[in-house]
């Protein structure tokens, strides 16, 4: 397989922030850094992982910290960055917020079973995944609707620009719906 | 268990890191303390053999520390979490 080049992992992020109405770290050391560390991950799990959480290298159990993780949204708003930090916010990218560690979103038990499923000698969880006779349980989501498009995005706040045709936030109308899943 | 110990002038403490090889706070942690000569021994987790991930989790929720990175203990008793500048001075009184 052909490895990923340092200018791919760079460029991808570049088009995500500014699709999202984020941008990179303002820090070019820093930045360097994060795409290195991407990179890393991509070239050993095949997935670009967050570098600054421990992976477990299987891709069910990773999903939520591929970058752009699940959690950068919530902390982008919240902190102006994401825990990483790799994508920031305007008042970040013009230095009136300082940048600092973001306290980490992801739940315990997720972190937990980086350092674990690997090793798991039982594949217990695994075949639960699997399993479609697993109860299963139903949940109400609210799912931000972009007007102008029919984008769809699954987030606490609407997102600042839609990515798909650049509609300003306020186009964005809260909608409600129901999923199941297995437990 | 192999923790990589980087000597320096400042060796009054014991200085344990928990880091990530990919990761950039990690890297500064690293890179500060090696510029204030500071001596400390790390180990990088997603380097470790699978088998010995389950004892470093259980050492660092032991000591009650999250499971970010990077981590730092002192003396087996100061833990920070992250790069906290102004905590690892504080506690390594420099």
């Amino acid at each position: 397989m052909t490895k990923i080049s340092i200018d791919e992992v760079r460029e991808r992020a570049e088009i995500d922030a500014k699709r999202n109405g984020y941008y990179l770290n303002p820090d070019p050391e820093f930045l360097s850094s994060l795409l290195e560390g991407l990179k890393q991950n991509e070239d050993r799990y095949n997935y670009p992982s967050c570098p600054c959480r421990l992976a477990s290298g299987l891709i069910e159990f990773d999903r939520d910290i591929i970058c752009p993780c699940d959690y950068r949204d919530a902390d982008v708003m919240e902190f102006g960055s994401c825990y990483c930090a790799l994508y920031v916010d305007e008042k970040v990218r013009r230095g009136d917020v300082k940048l600092g560690q973001v306290p980490e979103r992801r739940p315990l038990e997720k972190q937990a079973k980086a350092f674990t499923a690997k090793s798991d000698k039982d594949q217990k969880i695994k075949t639960e995944i699997n399993d479609q006779s697993v109860p299963r349980t139903e949940t109400e989501l609210e799912l931000w609707y972009c007007k102008q498009c029919g984008y769809v995005a699954f987030r606490e706040e609407a997102p600042l620009i839609c990515p798909i045709c650049k509609a300003k936030k306020e186009m964005f109308a809260k909608i409600k719906t129901t999923v199941s899943y297995a437990k | 268990m192999e923790f990589f110990k980087v000597v320096g002038s400042r060796n009054q403490h014991k200085v344990v890191l928990f880091t990530l090889s990919t990761c950039a706070w990690c890297k500064l942690l690293k890179k500060y303390l090696k510029d204030n000569y500071v001596q400390y021994s790390y180990i990088d987790i997603d380097l470790v053999p699978e088998n010995e991930k389950e004892t470093i989790r259980k050492i660092i929720r032991d000591k009650g520390a999250p499971l970010s990175f990077p981590t730092t203990i002192i003396d087996d008793s100061i833990l920070i979490t992250g790069f906290r500048k102004d905590q690892i001075r504080e506690a390594l009184n420099f």
